[in-house]
């Protein structure tokens, strides 16, 4: 049995399927560095994802066409983002409890939903495996990187996109400075809710397509709750990161590779207890906020409320 | 005086700010039931009968209220000390585990003792679990939102862990089916039921607790301690407080009145633990919604009282509206959602209003009322 799990096919099938499972924790954890990077924290990017994914399958199921899902689930998104757009910047609403109500907005009301509009647990065929040419032929490396679905594919490529928006552009430099220093950033003439409308906005979208890739592009089904904590993970992931696109990867990968070893493990029955397993990425994530804590430091105007002054 | 009426009249307004949060959320969802094709007033009717219409669904309410109450009482004490505790679900299970564990292998000792050494177990665990992220926010400057979170997974794997394992009933290890779930409780080490109904003791201990809690925020130096650090950590530090010990102790001890949620729980209500894999399954979100009703009767344990009992009512009352009108209960779920937002977003016309008392007060010494400048922790532009 052990030996079975350290075959080459087995590894293979763990690289691939955490490859997979990473997807969700990228698209809503980029979102929230560009919102945590212009000062605001949503915490609200698990009721965003839910709800998302309901947009996403139940557009699905009925239409038959996965990308009107994806982009319904985006619109959803958007909007529960402009919500907190509105709560946060214009209302200066304390963001991490709002955050909290958002959650649970999204948690209830897509249960709703899916109670009302579907009443069971239903399927729906989701992204098919897009094999990229030539490069999905290569030995183990086309298995694991370049037989996935688009949606996966999308996920890796918003990171370096994500660093060069915030790094080489005009645009990202805004959104540091608003995070950074509110106060200069306006006397320059950059406009402070206007930029977090749209990192809040933007983190809100790519939460909702993070549920999608899980009810469309990964489980195929909606059920109540199915994201079960993935979006608090995905804000933690950004600390985790120290609030870079490709420090938020190698937190995504280390997360979705523990989560596949672990379903690996159960499948070729490892008599190790699931549960426990299961734990280490929570305390390996309290455990690396306490070393990133001391060596990262946070955008200076996270949380903090900014109004222009008289 | 016309100045002092305004004064009152506006302060009248903060006091009613959640009313109307609650009144919009209301609002929101009756515009909701119209579009699922429900008449309002048939679906909240349902509701207030079945949360108020007999003394068994009071009862029931007072069941539900009792864990929102105890979350809310911590709430209380994290808020005003400027902590934000979002880890209400992990310490309940904590609290619970601890508890039913003593349950399960009673010293032999009357019924009563074990309880209450229980309760006590349950509120340690709660202390425990509430403990960790204060330091780690105390000491390593870690964000206790993110890590109180963590420590709520952790708490259901644990949970999950010793139900499926080492705690796990041993009659159900004779049986295929293998609930995840432990022993029952003893008869004798059940909270007593105050009237022929599920209400039990707990609910009155919440009310005690409660009062008590008053006392500690505003009548003793250790609450005074909390709140200032709560207000203003600088100031506090130039005071000669010990801000660091003082966020663990908000944390703690907000940990461990949900820890004895937990164990209440356990011994007023369900008599056994049992997973079915995620923490809402034992808590009933109670963590959670402990927050809407904290917030809802404005940070103040007093207050919290008549909240809870709000929440819980309309929690009960949710599952007579799911029968009677097919609305599913989660509806709640989101109003509960939208009353936070509600409340956490009207605060600025409380800070507005304050502020304009404010120059009222100054350009007016003589009809200036120094407790209109106190501040609630979220009245504060900035905190992290």
């Amino acid at each position: 049995m052990i030996s079975d799990f350290f075959s080459m096919t087995v590894l293979v099938g763990i690289l691939a399927s955490g490859i997979r499972l990473a997807t969700p924790y990228l698209y809503a954890a980029i979102g929230e560095v560009f919102g945590q990077r212009s000062g605001v924290l949503n915490l609200g990017v698990e009721g965003q994802m839910l709800l998302g994914a309901f947009a996403a399958f139940y557009v699905t199921f009925t239409t038959g066409n996965l990308w009107l899902g994806v982009l319904v689930a985006a619109i959803v998104g958007a909007l529960m983002g402009l919500a907190m757009a509105v709560v946060t910047v214009n209302l200066q609403a304390e963001q991490g409890i709002s955050g909290i109500g958002f959650y649970l907005f999204g948690l209830g009301m897509s249960d709703l939903l899916f109670q009302k509009l579907l009443g069971t647990v239903q399927t729906v065929s989701g992204f098919p495996k897009a094999t990229i040419p030539v490069l999905s032929a290569l030995p183990f490396i086309g298995d694991i990187f370049f037989s996935q679905n688009i949606l996966v594919y999308g996920a890796f490529a918003l990171v370096p996109v994500a660093w060069f928006v915030l790094n080489k552009t005009t645009l990202g430099l805004k959104i540091r400075a608003v995070g950074e220093n509110p106060e200069a950033a306006d006397s320059l003439g950059v406009s402070v809710a206007r930029v977090r409308y749209f990192t809040i906005i933007l983190g809100g979208t790519l939460s909702g397509i993070a549920g999608a890739s899980l009810s469309i592009g990964m489980l195929n089904v909606f059920q109540q709750n199915m994201t079960s904590g993935l979006g608090f993970i995905a804000v933690a992931l950004v600390y985790f990161g120290g609030w870079r696109p490709w420090g938020v990867l190698v937190g995504a990968l280390l997360f979705s590779m523990v989560n596949s070893l672990q379903l690996w493990g159960q499948v070729l029955g490892i008599p190790l207890p699931s549960d426990i397993a299961v734990m280490m990425p929570y305390i390996l994530t309290i455990l690396v906020l306490v070393i990133s804590v001391q060596r990262v430091r946070a955008p200076a105007a996270l949380t903090k409320v900014f109004e222009r002054g008289e | 005086m016309p100045g002092l009426s305004k004064t009152r009249l506006s302060q009248l307004l903060d006091a009613a700010l959640p009313v109307f949060a609650v009144a919009a959320a209301l609002a929101v969802g009756a515009v909701m039931l119209l579009f699922l094709g429900v008449s309002p007033l048939e679906a909240y009717g349902a509701l207030w009968d079945g949360a108020f219409g007999n003394a068994n669904a009071l009862a029931e309410t007072l069941v539900k209220a009792t864990p929102l109450l105890l979350v809310g009482l911590g709430i209380c004490i994290a808020f005003r000390g400027d902590v934000i505790n979002i880890g209400g679900e992990g310490q309940m299970v904590v609290g619970a585990i601890l508890a039913i564990l003593l349950g399960l292998n009673p010293p032999e000792w009357p019924g009563w003792m074990v309880i209450t050494a229980a309760l006590l177990a349950g509120f340690l665990g709660g202390a425990i679990w509430g403990a960790i992220p204060g330091f780690l926010k105390a000491y390593f400057g870690v964000n206790e939102i993110l890590s109180t979170i963590m420590m709520n997974a952790i708490a259901v794997q644990l949970m999950n862990f010793l139900l499926r394992g080492p705690m796990i009933d041993p009659a159900q290890l004779e049986v295929a089916s293998k609930i995840p779930q432990t022993a029952r409780l003893a008869d004798v080490f059940r909270l007593p039921r105050l009237v022929p109904t599920r209400l039990h003791l707990g609910a009155a201990i919440a009310v005690v607790l409660a009062v008590l809690v008053y006392i500690l925020l505003w009548r003793t130096t250790m609450g005074y301690r909390i709140r200032a650090v709560g207000q203003n950590p600088h100031a506090s530090r130039y005071a000669g407080i010990n801000v660091k010990k003082n966020v663990v102790l908000a944390l703690l001890l907000s940990g461990a009145f949900a820890g004895l949620a937990g164990a209440i729980q356990i011994y007023g209500v369900n008599y056994r633990m049992i997973t079915d894999g995620s923490a809402t399954g034992f808590t009933g979100s109670a963590g959670f919604n402990g927050i809407v009703a904290a917030l809802f009767g404005q940070l103040h344990p007093l207050g919290t009282i008549p909240a809870s009992v709000f929440f819980g009512a309309l929690l009960v009352g949710a599952n007579k509206m799911q029968r009677m009108v097919q609305v599913p209960s989660a509806l709640i779920t989101a109003l509960n959602g939208l009353v936070v937002v509600f409340v956490v977003s009207s605060e600025v016309w409380r800070r507005r209003r304050q502020r304009r008392r404010l120059s009222a007060a100054v350009s007016a010494p003589e009809a200036a009322d120094a407790r209109e400048t106190q501040a609630t922790p979220m009245d504060r532009e900035t905190s992290s």
